[in-house]
């Protein structure tokens, strides 16, 4: 098993070295395109990049978050404010959503037919969507209780770091859609193949920073 | 922002009083009457600049080529060149802006001319053009130009972003600009703290330029920064190791990385500070559970490393001019690198410096002042690699190399003044004073700005095909120096008399002489400016007699002087197989410059795309619209802006292809004049025999 992930990698990196058949990982581009494949690469580190650039971001928000906690000023806090049993549902929906895209990707990369790509796309948009009826709704909930982002240090703090994850899943989605659009216009080209590809990092990128808004903000509020 | 009120009120807070004009002549009141009038004034200039502009240009029909071969451009060179434009413009308002100050400084006694609102808005404008709109542009554009012909790319990795990139800034800095004829600034400072920016204190529309021009230009420079990493990392020719980078690359990645890593928290803060303001938020306020402590952290998060992100591509400019107007290899390029890279990581631990007296404990400020310390060994390390690099060398004094020995001397004083602010306990005796802005000046200025017009210098014939009047360049060179060395040496006493920074006025005479010794100084510095743009039209109008088209003009060691000048859009007609460092300067001497490949190919590469401009225009409207409430315009471009990439996401297609022949007869006809041009030596650089052939006579020294 182990030496047969060492001949892939030394397979790999003599590909690579030769510049020869150099394929993308991952991604199913066709090995006739060598020019492609070496695009891809720029084209996926760069949005490896920006997702690192992106993560700085929602760490400082985090850290805004994390440093006015306390600031409650007299208005509801956490205790008043968050209900974990929306979040956990709402958690399981997002994480389920991560495991539909995959299971896009693989039916990209094996070449099954695209009615099964686009459905896994599909249930994926979907899921994104519920989520974000029932975080608007979570919020909808903590205005009713006078949770308002004017009232207090930790609720400007809650609403600068929560909603901007759920503005990220929006532009998800709408990518998303997109994406189905390049596939009926265009069929699975490259660059709707890289375009998928990104999307889907962009889409787990979310996932994880959501597991860290659950424990962080959720759990943590309430600890 | 009901539809009522959106309704009622079409241009939301825009009426006749916006207009600094119109209200100064509504107003009978002496003191607003003269700020007005020199505000007015510069209005004016800004109107009239632009409409002379559009009216040369419809003139000359110009537009189909303005539009065709430079805005709607995805050639890397061609974006560096624009930026560098946008710098040289934005240069000339920070410029003014400065003596303006100083003038007022001169007569400071007890009054002066200018109003305290007046002042605050010039320093808060020169501040954060010269850094955002001047310094920024200015680094992107000669790493935007450069890197790729140093590595051996065609392009950059993403030619569009690129483009996107420069919009941004450039939608930035005319945001600034307008604020100048309509409405007023930020008095806030380049840094703007809350919560004096909040609207309890500060209700109007400047703070809300600021906000957007620096959002506009921050993104701009995130998406910069990944840009030009990935083109690092993935575009280099073959056989070129991280190690046979050129150093200006070298600091180039640094200066990428950290604006990857820097830029957002800059980002995070603007927009928290503006839902403050817009939504009440509290973010920074002073009650209800706001912190303005977190703007400072991350502001500086951001700040100490955009030091750095400034003054890097500088250490890589005076790294090229050193070794190449030695005639030597660059000395200890290993320990440059090494110290480069220390350099970017010890930026991120230190921002704390830049508030040692907000009342953390001595513990906390002991470690921050020892962490910025640090930084002065890397630094040191720089400059004896520079001084051993000219040691036994042909030293040539040309106007690059003036700024760059300038720079020597004159930083090395600017590193010391830092050694002491790193202290905190002297911090706390001269924090807030002239000597702080004398610190940052004299890094600001004789650091990055000499470099940067080195820079311009050097790679001016690369790009434009001749050479930059030499005399000119050395008037305009020594008037800077010592224009620098008048303005602000005496800043660094009157510091230590205590006179504090951003005072429009002060009440001690003992300021006086050193005030117009700084004036004068200042003057000078307006005159350097002047001579540099006489410097540009001389050298025009002598282009002739100047050209270089064979591309070497300076006897250079890097791939970007293998290459015809200017360069043709593909950079190179095959790409070049690496297997040194000073690619070029070991092709020259083993005689294999000016070759032939055997075969030419098809090459392909980007055409041009108006996403650029149109997202440059929408983003620029954008904000207009969210300074001025005007929501039925921020709808309006945020929609087409999302609608822009929507549509850039289902095109195909996207290159075009450069056949074969045109590349050989470009490269045959480049060739030939190559053969044919007389080698010269560098006895005669500046003289009309150079057209861009260097002699072989460089005397490698072993040191």
């Amino acid at each position: 098993m182990i030496s047969e992930l060492f001949k892939r990698v030394e397979f790999y990196l003599d590909a690579r070295q030769n510049k020869e058949i150099f394929i993308y990982p991952g991604l199913n581009l066709g090995a006739e395109h060598s020019n492609v494949h070496t695009q891809a690469e720029a084209t996926v580190f760069g949005f490896w990049v920006f997702l690192m650039s992106d993560a700085i971001i929602f760490g400082m928000a985090f850290a805004t978050y994390a440093t006015l906690l306390q600031g409650t000023a007299g208005s509801p806090g956490p205790r008043e404010l968050y209900h974990l049993g929306p979040i956990f549902i709402e958690t399981l929906l997002l994480l389920t959503s991560s495991f539909t895209f995959g299971m896009a990707s693989i039916a990209m990369k094996y070449k099954h037919p695209t009615s099964h790509l686009v459905g896994w796309l599909l249930v994926t948009l979907v899921l994104g969507v519920i989520f974000l009826g029932m975080e608007l709704d979570d919020f909808r909930t903590m205005f009713a209780a006078g949770g308002l982002p004017t009232q207090s240090g930790f609720l400007s703090g809650f609403f600068g770091l929560v909603p901007l994850h759920g503005l990220h899943v929006t532009a998800g989605c709408i990518w998303l859609v997109c994406m189905l659009g390049q596939i009926a216009v265009h069929g699975l080209d490259s660059e709707t193949k890289l375009g998928l590809l990104r999307l889907a990092l962009f889409w787990h990128f979310l996932d994880i920073v959501w597991i860290f808004i659950f424990s962080v903000v959720y759990l943590g509020g309430l600890a | 922002m009901s539809w009522s009120t959106t309704l009622n009120h079409p241009l939301g807070l825009l009426d006749a009083d916006s207009f600094p004009f119109l209200a100064m002549l509504g107003s009978d009141d002496s003191d607003i009457f003269i700020n007005g009038l020199l505000g007015s004034f510069a209005a004016a200039l800004v109107v009239i600049s632009v409409m002379v502009v559009v009216a040369l240009l419809t003139r000359y029909r110009a537009w189909r080529t303005l539009w065709f071969d430079w805005l709607t451009s995805a050639d890397h060179k061609k974006i560096g060149i624009m930026y560098v434009v946008l710098a040289l413009v934005m240069l000339v308002r920070a410029i003014a802006e400065a003596v303006l100050m100083r003038a007022q400084g001169a007569v400071g006694l007890d009054g002066g001319f200018l109003s305290s609102d007046h002042f605050a808005q010039l320093f808060s404008t020169h501040g954060t053009i010269m850094i955002f709109f001047m310094a920024m542009p200015f680094l992107t554009g000669l790493i935007n130009y450069v890197v790729p012909l140093q590595i051996g790319a065609r392009d950059v990795a993403f030619p569009i972003l690129n483009s996107i990139s420069l919009w941004l800034t450039v939608a930035g800095a005319a945001l600034v600009m307008t604020s100048l004829v309509v409405g007023v600034f930020s008095t806030g400072g380049w840094f703007g703290y809350p919560p004096y920016t909040g609207t309890l204190y500060n209700p109007g529309v400047g703070v809300d330029y600021w906000i957007w021009s620096l959002t506009l230009a921050s993104l701009g420079s995130t998406l910069t920064g990944i840009n030009i990493a990935v083109t690092i990392y993935k575009k280099r020719a073959p056989g070129m190791k991280l190690y046979y980078m050129p150093l200006f690359t070298w600091t180039a990645l640094c200066t990428a990385i950290m604006m990857i890593f820097a830029m957002p928290p800059l980002t995070v803060v603007t927009l928290q500070l503006a839902l403050d303001r817009y939504l009440d938020f509290h973010f920074f306020t002073n009650g209800l559970g706001g912190n303005q402590m977190n703007f400072l952290n991350m502001f500086w998060l951001f700040g100490h490393p955009e030091v750095y992100i400034l003054i890097l591509p500088a250490f890589g400019v005076y790294s090229e001019i050193f070794s190449t107007f030695s005639g030597k290899v660059l000395f200890g390029y290993k320990s440059l690198v090494w110290a480069t890279m220390s350099i970017a990581f010890l930026s991120f631990l230190v921002w704390l410096h830049h508030f040692f007296t907000m009342g953390q404990s001595g513990h906390i400020n002991a470690v921050f002042g020892i962490a910025s310390m640090l930084i002065g060994i890397p630094t040191g390390v720089k400059i004896y690699d520079w001084m051993w690099t000219m040691l036994r060398g042909r030293v040539r004094f040309s106007v690059p190399m003036i700024y760059s020995l300038a720079f020597i001397f004159l930083f090395v004083i600017g590193g010391i003044t830092g050694i002491m602010l790193a202290n905190p306990i002297l911090d706390y005796q001269v924090h807030n004073t002239v000597f702080l802005v004398a610190h940052f000046h004299n890094m600001a200025v004789p650091g990055v700005l000499f470099g940067m017009l080195a820079g311009y210098t050097f790679w001016f014939p690369k790009a434009f095909g001749f050479r930059l009047d030499e005399r000119w360049g050395r008037i305009s060179a020594y008037c800077w120096i010592f224009g620098w060395m008048g303005a602000f040496f005496p800043l660094y006493i009157l510091g230590l008399m205590g006179l504090p920074r951003r005072s429009v006025a002060y009440e001690q005479a003992s300021y006086v002489p050193l005030e117009i010794v700084a004036f004068v100084g200042a003057l000078l510095v307006a005159a350097a400016l002047m001579a540099l743009v006489i410097q540009l039209w001389v050298s025009i109008k002598h282009r002739e007699e100047n050209r270089v088209f064979v591309g070497d003009p300076w006897d250079g060691r890097s791939l970007e002087w293998a290459t015809s000048a200017p360069p043709p859009e593909y950079n190179f007609p095959v790409v070049p197989s690496i297997n040194d460092r000073d690619a070029f300067t070991a092709a020259k001497e083993f005689g294999v410059g000016y070759q032939e490949p055997d075969t030419y190919v098809n090459i392909e590469i980007p055409q041009n795309s108006a996403m650029g401009p149109v997202f440059g225009g929408t983003s620029f409207l954008l904000a207009f619209g969210l300074v001025w409430q005007i929501w039925w315009l921020v709808i309006l471009t945020g929609l087409v802006t999302i609608g822009t990439l929507v549509v850039r996401g289902f095109q195909r297609d996207t290159l075009k292809i450069i056949p074969a022949e045109t590349v050989c007869r470009a490269h045959r006809h480049w060739i030939q004049a190559a053969r044919s041009a007389q080698p010269i030596k560098r006895s005669q650089e500046h003289t009309a025999a150079n057209k861009g052939r260097a002699a072989l006579e460089t005397v490698e020294v072993s040191t």
